[in-house]
C-alpha cells in the first residue's frame, strides 16, 4: 500500500477546474516531485492534502486513513508536515519559538499543567527542545536560533520553514517550491538537505518545484501537471522528454526544436 | 555587554535566564514587600490601584498582545467578575474561594461568548465586543434584583485567615493581598508563554493558516485565549470593585475597556512589563494632571484627562508602537552595544497591506 | 397613525446612522481600516456649522456656511491623513482602530474646550416647520435628512462604480503594492478618501444638528452606525444605508413596544446577532486567504 494516495481527485473553483481527475500515489521513502507551469494546480494539490480545500470528487488517503474526514489541524497529527510557497512564518517570534510550534502535534501537557508549569511540563518541554535543537544543528541554524523572524533574510526564512516542518518529525513532508528565490549555493544546500532528509531521517518527500535541475537530481518519481490534468509520470528524465510536457511548456510545434533543451531549467 | 552561556536546555526554559536577571527581580520583590514601611496610606493605595489595573491589563494583554485578537469589551468581563465575586461573598462564600471562583466563572462565560465571536476577524471582533460592553450597562440595570441596578452594591467585607482586610483600617493588608494576586497571575502568564499553548497563541496571532498546518486548532486556541483573558480581567474587575467599596452600572462602562486597551498599547503590546508600565501611566495620569491644573488654573477644563490620554496614545502609536517597554528595550540595547548601535537598527520595516478579502 | 409616525422618525434617524456608516464604509473600502472616530467627525462637523452659523459665533448665512463647513471638514480629513495616518501606512488594522479611538477622544476634548459642554441648537432653516400629510406630521428636518441621504448615497455609489478615482480607491485597498505598480498614487488616494469621509460626516452632522439639540457626546451614535455598517456588510455603500434604516426603524419601535430598559438594547443585540449569524453582513461575501 502506498503512503499517500489520491484517487480521481477533482476540484473546481467556480467555473474553473483547478484539478481534474488526478490519480497519484507516493510510496514510503520516495522523493516525489510535482512539476508543471504556473496555474497547473500543483499548490492546489498540496492544499487539498492539508485539507484547506476539499475536493469536489475523489479520495485522498494517507497510510490507509481517509484524509477527507479530517479538519486541517488534524492532518499534522498523522505525521504530515508542510512548507508554504510564500513563507508563512510566525513573524513576531524567534526561530526557536517557530520550530517549537512545529512540535505542537506532540503536545501532551494540559492547560492546568502549563499554567503552573507542573507535572509533565518540564520533562515535555525538555524533550521538545531536544528535538528542535537536533533540527537546528541539522540545518545549520545555530546563528539564528534566538533571532526574530521579522529581520531575517529570505534565504534563511526558507530554511526556517523547512526546519519548522522537520521539527514535527513527520512521516511525509510536503515542500512547496523549496528552491524558489534561492541563490545557486542555497539551492545546492537545499538539494543535500532533501537527500539527507530522505536517507537519514527516512522521511517521504512530496515537493512542488520549478527548478528542473533540482528535481532531476533529488526525485525518484516526477509527475507533470497542466491545467489540473496529469500529463506524464515517471522518472525525471522520462517526464522531461515526454512530448506532452514539452508542448505544455513551450507550445505546439516546439517539440523538434527543443528536444535537446531538456535538463535545463524549464 | 552581557553574554548568556547556555549549558543545558533548562537555561531557555527557566523563568530567569541568568543570575543577574534573577537578582534584579528579587530586588524588585524585596522593594515591593517593604513598600508599606516607606509609604503613607494614600500612596500605598495608589500603588495598590496600579497593581489592580495591571491585573486587568494582563488579561487583555493575553488576548491582544499574545493572540492578536482585539477586544473593546473587556469592561463587561470586569463587571462580571466583580458582581460574581460580590454576590458569592454576600451568599456566604469566603473570599478565598469566591475570588478564584469569580475568575473561573468569568472565564467560562468569556469562552462561551468567544465561540461565535472569534469567527470574526480584527475589526468585526472589535465592534462586537464594543457592543457587548455597551449592553452590559443596561443588563446590570435589568438584573437589578441581583446587582442592585442603578443604586449599585456595597462591596462585602473581605476576611482572610480570620483577619478583616479593609483599605481604610489596614491598607497594607489590602496591598499585600493584591501583591500576592499580581505575582500569581504574572507567574501563570509567564508559564503559559513558555509552554506549547503560549506558542500556539503567538502562532495564531502571526499566521492562522500556518498554525493550522502545524496542528493547532485555531478556533479552540482562540477560545481558550479569550476564556483565560476574561478570567484574568474578571479578577482585576473583582479587585477594582472591592477596592472602590461600591459599584453600580456605571462603574464598568465601555470607556473602562477602551482605557484598558490604551493602557496596554502605551505600556507595550505583547510584553508583561507593558501591562505594568501602562497601569502606572493610567493610574497616575489623573493625579499628575490635577497637580498641573492646581498650579495652572487655566488648564483646568472638563474632559482634560481623556483628551490628554488620547493625545498620548496617538503619540505612542505614531512614534513608538512598541510602547514604553519597547522604548526601554531599545535604550537597553543601545547601551549594551555601545558604541556600536546604529540608528536604523530599530527602523520599522516598510510594509504593504494586502487584503484577505476577495471582493 | 402612531405606526407611521414612528416609522418616519425612525427613517430619519436611520438616515443619520446610514450617513455615518457610509463614512465607515468609504474608509474601509479604500484603506481596509475602520475609523472609530467617524461619529466624532460628525459631531465636529455639526459644531463647525454651529460656529459658522449661530449668531453668537460668526453668524454667516446658512446656505453660505454649508459649502464652507464641508470644505473645512474635508481639509481637516486630508490634514489628518497626511500628518498622522500616513505614518501608519501599511500597518495592521488594529493599530488604526486604536489610533482612531484616541482621535475621537481628542476631537471630543477640543470641541468641548471651544464650544463648551452644554447642549446647543444649530440655527438651521431646516429646523423650522412641519409638513402634514395623510394625518402624519413630518418635520421639515426629517424630510430633508431623508432626501439628502438618498441622493448622497446614490452619488457615492456611482462614484465608486464608475469613476477612475473611485475604482483606484478600491484597488488601493485590496493590494497596496500591486496598486502602486499599476501607477495608482496610493497615498494620495488614501488622503482623498479621508477627506471624502470627513465631508460625508459633515453632511451627517449638519442634518443631525438640524434635527435637534447637539452636544459633544453626540459622536457616540457612531456606535449605532457600526451596527448599520455591519448589517450592510462593511463593503457596500447602499448596504450601509439599508443597515442605517433598519437600525433607525427598529429603535423607536423597540422602545415603544418592549418593556422599559430593554428598548435601548435593540440595536446592539441586532448588531451582535448579525455578527454571529451573518458575520460579513447581509450583503457582502468574503473568502479566506489563499496560500
Amino acid at each position: 500500500m502506498s503512503l499517500l494516495e489520491l484517487k480521481n481527485v477533482t476540484l473546481k473553483f467556480g467555473g474553473v477546474t483547478a484539478v481534474n481527475d488526478l490519480t497519484m500515489s507516493v510510496e514510503e521513502g520516495q522523493v516525489f516531485a510535482l512539476v508543471g507551469p504556473n496555474g497547473a494546480g500543483k499548490s492546489t494539490v498540496f492544499n487539498m492534502i492539508s485539507r484547506f480545500y476539499t475536493p469536489f470528487a475523489g479520495s485522498i488517503t494517507f497510510d490507509g486513513e481517509d484524509l477527507l474526514k479530517l479538519k486541517p489541524h488534524n492532518v499534522p497529527r498523522l505525521g504530515i508536515a508542510r512548507t508554504f510557497q510564500n513563507i508563512e512564518l510566525f513573524e513576531r517570534a524567534t526561530v526557536l519559538q517557530n520550530l517549537l510550534v512545529g512540535r505542537h502535534r506532540h503536545r501532551r501537557t494540559t492547560l492546568v499543567e502549563e499554567m503552573f508549569f507542573a507535572g509533565r511540563s518540564w520533562r515535555e518541554e525538555r524533550a521538545h527542545r531536544h528535538a528542535v535543537e537536533e533540527v537546528i544543528e541539522f540545518l545549520d541554524l545555530q546563528a539564528y536560533r534566538d533571532k526574530y523572524i521579522m529581520g531575517l533574510p529570505y534565504g534563511v526564512r526558507k530554511v526556517v520553514e523547512l526546519a519548522r516542518a522537520l521539527a514535527s518529525k513527520p512521516r511525509l513532508l510536503l515542500l512547496d517550491e523549496p528552491a524558489s528565490g534561492l541563490s545557486v549555493e542555497e539551492t545546492q544546500d537545499m538539494r543535500w538537505w532533501i537527500e539527507d532528509i530522505r536517507r537519514q531521517m527516512g522521511i517521504t518527500v512530496l515537493m512542488v518545484e520549478h527548478d528542473m535541475g533540482l528535481v532531476g537530481k533529488v526525485s525518484d518519481r516526477v509527475l507533470a501537471l497542466d491545467g489540473g490534468k496529469k500529463l506524464a509520470e515517471g522518472t525525471a528524465n522520462e517526464v522531461q522528454k515526454h512530448p506532452k510536457v514539452i508542448e505544455a511548456y513551450l507550445g505546439t510545434g516546439a517539440i523538434s526544436k527543443t528536444a535537446s533543451a531538456t535538463g535545463e531549467r524549464v | 555587554m552581557r553574554f548568556h552561556f547556555k549549558t543545558s536546555y533548562d537555561h531557555d526554559i527557566r523563568l530567569f535566564p541568568d543570575w543577574w536577571n534573577f537578582s534584579a527581580y528579587g530586588a524588585l520583590l524585596l522593594a515591593m514587600v517593604s513598600l508599606p514601611l516607606l509609604l503613607d496610606s494614600f500612596f500605598l493605595s495608589e500603588v495598590t490601584n496600579v497593581m489592580i489595573w495591571a491585573v486587568a491589563g494582563l488579561g487583555l494583554m493575553l488576548l491582544t498582545g499574545q493572540t492578536g485578537q482585539i477586544s473593546l469589551g473587556h469592561s463587561a468581563f470586569m463587571a462580571l467578575g466583580c458582581y460574581t465575586c460580590a454576590i458569592l461573598m454576600n451568599a456566604g462564600v469566603p473570599f478565598l474561594l469566591a475570588f478564584p471562583l469569580a475568575g473561573i466563572i468569568t472565564g467560562v462565560v468569556g469562552a462561551l461568548i468567544a465561540v461565535p465571536a472569534l469567527r470574526l476577524h480584527g475589526v468585526y471582533l472589535a465592534i462586537a465586543t464594543l457592543a457587548l460592553a455597551i449592553i452590559t450597562e443596561d443588563i446590570i440595570v435589568i438584573l437589578r434584583q441581583w446587582t442592585g441596578g442603578v443604586n449599585g452594591m456595597l462591596a462585602p467585607d473581605i476576611v482572610l485567615f480570620g483577619v478583616e482586610v479593609n483599605r481604610y483600617v489596614n491598607p497594607e493588608y489590602w496591598y499585600y493581598m493584591v501583591l500576592a494576586i499580581v505575582i500569581i497571575v504574572t507567574l501563570i502568564y509567564r508559564n503559559l508563554l513558555r509552554s506549547p499553548l503560549g506558542r500556539a497563541f503567538a502562532a495564531v496571532r502571526d499566521s492562522e493558516v500556518s498554525a493550522q498546518a502545524m496542528g493547532i486548532n485555531v478556533a479552540r486556541t482562540k477560545t481558550i485565549a479569550f476564556g483565560l483573558s476574561c478570567a484574568i480581567t474578571g479578577l482585576g474587575g473583582a479587585l477594582m470593585g472591592l477596592f472602590a467599596g461600591a459599584f453600580n452600572n456605571e462603574t464598568f462602562t465601555f470607556l473602562i475597556a477602551i482605557q484598558l486597551l490604551m493602557m496596554i498599547v502605551v505600556g507595550g503590546m505583547g510584553f508583561i512589563h507593558g501591562a505594568f508600565l501602562g497601569a502606572i501611566v493610567i493610574a497616575f495620569l489623573p493625579q499628575g494632571l490635577s497637580i498641573v491644573t492646581d498650579s495652572f488654573r487655566w488648564m483646568s477644563v472638563p474632559g482634560l484627562e481623556f483628551g490628554v490620554f488620547g493625545a498620548i496614545l496617538i503619540f505612542f502609536i505614531v512614534f513608538e508602537p512598541m510602547g514604553l517597554y519597547g522604548r526601554w528595550l531599545k535604550i537597553r540595547t543601545w547601551f549594551e552595544l555601545f558604541p556600536f548601535a546604529r540608528r536604523d537598527m530599530f527602523r520599522r520595516q516598510k510594509s504593504y497591506l494586502k487584503t484577505e478579502r476577495v471582493r | 397613525m402612531e405606526f407611521m409616525q414612528l416609522l418616519i422618525s425612525g427613517l430619519a434617524n436611520g438616515c443619520v446612522y446610514g450617513l455615518i456608516a457610509l463614512g465607515f464604509v468609504l474608509i474601509y473600502k479604500a484603506t481596509e481600516a475602520v475609523n472609530f472616530a467617524q461619529g466624532d467627525f460628525m459631531m465636529l462637523g455639526a459644531f463647525v456649522m454651529v460656529g459658522l452659523v449661530n449668531p453668537h459665533f460668526l453668524g454667516i448665512n446658512f446656505w453660505l456656511a454649508v459649502p464652507l463647513a464641508l470644505l473645512i471638514m474635508g481639509a481637516l480629513g486630508y490634514l489628518l491623513d497626511i500628518t498622522i495616518l500616513r505614518s501608519l501606512f501599511g500597518q495592521n488594522q488594529v493599530a488604526i482602530v486604536i489610533l482612531t479611538i484616541a482621535l475621537g477622544f481628542v476631537i471630543r476634548f477640543v470641541t468641548g474646550v471651544i464650544f463648551g459642554h452644554e447642549p446647543m441648537n444649530l440655527h438651521s432653516p431646516l429646523a423650522l416647520g412641519d409638513v402634514r400629510a395623510f394625518g402624519v406630521v413630518i418635520s421639515m428636518a426629517d424630510l430633508a435628512v431623508i432626501i439628502v441621504t438618498v441622493i448622497l448615497t446614490i452619488m457615492l455609489w456611482q462614484f465608486f462604480q464608475r469613476t477612475r478615482l473611485g475604482l483606484a480607491m478600491q484597488a488601493a485597498s485590496q493590494n497596496q503594492m500591486a496598486a502602486y505598480y499599476m501607477g495608482i498614487p496610493v497615498k494620495r488616494v488614501q488622503g482623498a478618501v479621508w477627506a471624502l469621509a470627513a465631508v460625508v460626516a459633515c453632511v451627517a452632522g449638519i442634518l443631525y444638528g438640524s434635527k435637534g439639540s447637539l452636544d459633544i457626546s453626540a459622536g457616540f451614535i457612531g456606535i449605532k452606525a457600526f451596527a448599520a455598517a455591519v448589517i450592510g456588510g462593511f463593503g457596500s455603500l447602499p448596504g450601509a444605508l439599508m443597515g442605517g434604516l433598519i437600525v433607525g426603524v427598529i429603535e423607536p419601535f423597540a422602545s415603544r413596544y418592549l418593556p422599559a430598559g430593554y428598548g435601548q438594547l435593540a440595536p446592539y443585540v441586532l448588531l451582535i446577532l448579525v455578527l454571529v449569524f451573518r458575520p460579513h453582513g447581509l450583503f457582502a461575501q468574503v473568502r479566506t486567504k489563499k496560500v
